[in-house]
């Protein structure tokens, strides 16, 4: 099993849910979050007062999958993603040692 | 009033140029060369009219809205998420404090005869509402109506102030400060304007408030700025609005209750009522395309804070003016009104560097000067029976100075006597953490 956790334009949740659903997927767990990498930040002006805002607004998915397919999801969320402009987002990917259905006790594949 | 204006003609009795009815009040006192035209009793004697009594009661529940919600949401929305229930809080507390004040003692000090003092301020015979019954009429409307509609103004012009002391005064020291300020600073000039004290005797043209609520609300802010301070982090931290949907909401809400502000100075519904509400349109919507425009061009983009604030600085630049122009002065007078009003928030606050946090001086004392010289400059003889000339542009600049002298002043020692006692700020710590929870215990999520 593998977490994926990726970071991306608000805008594409829908789409990067959708390919992820498409992918047979059951779940994701969505966060608002904010943060800057490449893009940095940007300039706000309110009555001539200049702010820099140095953390954008991104949306943090966290999705777990077997193994098999964490290359499929990864290329799902990327498709989905990509805009091409700066600011498109990141993933990470990292193994997950044991997953529990809380309702029923299955455990780990079957959990998931 | 309308019928005895006709009687005078324009200019029998200067203080009948102003189309405020409580100048009739104040002048039936004084007016003893007229002694024999009050005589028919027939004339002296109004009788109510329903259709002026319904626009009034209209009015005062329009101008009502323009600080609840209007004013606690144009400015909640503007500061950060942190503040957003504290500047809310002003707002509403304001209104309630200003009502009984008014009650009490306020209506009485504005608007009846001062005696020996009626120059400078009126009398104590109303305190409480004295004498004020069902059947007693001012005008052609009950009292209570008028006494009502008043009060709204004088609930309007500290909240108001509010504005530029937004993010780091104290509650009690605000109630105090604002509490002492309606008495001290507001009633009087507004007995000078519109009670028959020595700006209506000089022939001051103010329909509407330009003077008595713009200038005078915009100077204590200023002053109340500078005495305070600029706040925590001003000038390196982001102190961007939290919500500028609110403050859309809530100068729209300004914008629609202005018609009762202005075409309710009219204090009857009439033609005077309805060219005030359409040059306050065309003022409003001039001012903030104006102040949209020199914003495209300065800081290349439109904004919408910019439009709302161009639209409230047209608003406030017509209040004088509404009663007494025609719709090409209304479309001059939002012109400048927008670019001035931009340039004082924009530029030249930023260059003095004083924390006017919502830019009360910047829109409401710069667009209250430009109102009231302009009111001077395009008055109309056929609307308000007087004319623009550059000896009313005089007259105006006389009523603007004694009105920033009076309020700067008073506002200063108030607040410094307050200072000295029990304090203006709140404490450092609290004023980073955020009023809403150290003032008032709650927070929005």
């Amino acid at each position: 099993m593998k977490l994926i956790v990726a970071v991306i334009k608000p805008f594409k949740l829908d789409e990067v849910r959708q390919a992820l659903t498409e992918l047979g997927l059951q779940g994701m767990t969505v966060t608002e979050v904010k943060g800057y990498g490449r893009q940095k930040g940007h300039t706000e002006i309110y009555r001539g007062a200049e702010y820099a805002v140095n953390f954008l607004p991104k949306v943090k998915i966290e999705v777990v999958v077997p193994a098999k397919i964490v290359g499929k999801a990864i290329d799902a969320i990327a498709d989905a993603a990509k805009t091409g402009q700066i600011g498109d987002g990141k993933i990470f990917v990292s193994p997950v040692e044991r997953t529990l259905r809380i309702r029923t006790g299955e455990a780990d594949a079957d959990a998931l | 009033m309308q019928t005895l204006s006709r009687l005078f003609g324009s200019n029998a009795y200067r203080g009948f140029k102003m189309t405020r009815i409580h100048s009739l009040v104040a002048a039936m006192t004084i007016a003893g060369a007229f002694a024999t035209m009050f005589a028919d009793p027939a004339l002296a004697q109004d009788k109510l009219d329903s259709g002026d009594t319904a626009w009034m009661l209209t009015s005062t529940a329009l101008v009502l809205m323009m600080t609840i919600p209007g004013l606690a949401l144009f400015y909640g929305g503007m500061v950060r998420k942190k503040n957003v229930l504290a500047t809310i809080m002003q707002s509403f507390a304001v209104c309630c404090l200003m009502s009984v004040l008014w009650m009490v003692v306020g209506y009485s000090l504005a608007f009846t005869d001062g005696g020996s003092m009626n120059a400078w301020v009126g009398g104590l015979s109303k305190m409480f509402l004295a004498g004020m019954g069902k059947d007693s009429l001012t005008g052609t409307i009950p009292e209570s109506v008028f006494m009502t509609f008043q009060m709204t103004f004088a609930i309007i012009t500290p909240a108001l102030i509010c504005g530029a002391i937004a993010d780091r005064m104290k509650f009690s020291a605000m109630l105090l400060f604002l509490g002492i300020w309606v008495i001290v600073v507001y009633a009087p000039i507004t007995h000078w304007v519109w009670g028959g004290g020595f700006l209506a005797d000089d022939g001051v043209l103010d329909f509407a408030g330009g003077t008595v609520v713009h200038i005078n609300s915009g100077i204590a802010g200023l002053v109340a700025a500078l005495v305070l301070g600029r706040r925590q982090g001003y000038g390196t931290e982001n102190m961007a609005p939290h919500n500028l949907v609110l403050s859309v909401i809530g100068a729209s809400m300004l914008w629609v209750g202005w018609f009762g502000f202005n075409a309710g100075s009219a204090v009857a519904a009439d033609g005077a009522a309805g060219m005030a509400m359409a040059v306050t349109q065309i003022c409003t919507a001039t001012a903030a395309l104006a102040w949209m425009f020199a914003e495209w061009i300065v800081l290349k983009k439109p904004s919408v804070l910019g439009i709302v604030s161009g639209a409230v600085a047209g608003l406030v630049a017509i209040t004088p003016a509404s009663g007494f122009v025609d719709p090409m002065g209304a479309l001059f007078i939002g012109i400048a009104a927008g670019v001035i009003c931009f340039i004082a928030s924009v530029k030249v606050k930023h260059a003095l560097g004083y924390d006017d946090s919502l830019d009360v001086f910047g829109i409401h004392g710069v667009g209250g000067i430009v109102g009231a010289i302009l009111t001077g400059v395009f008055a109309v003889e056929a609307i308000g029976g007087t004319a623009g000339s550059l000896n009313q542009v005089l007259i105006q600049i006389e009523g603007i100075a004694a009105t920033i002298v009076w309020s700067g002043l008073a506002s200063f020692v108030i607040l410094k006597v307050i200072d000295l006692t029990i304090g203006l700020r709140v404490e450092k710590n609290a004023e980073i953490e955020g009023l809403d929870i150290n003032l008032h215990g709650e927070v929005v999520q």
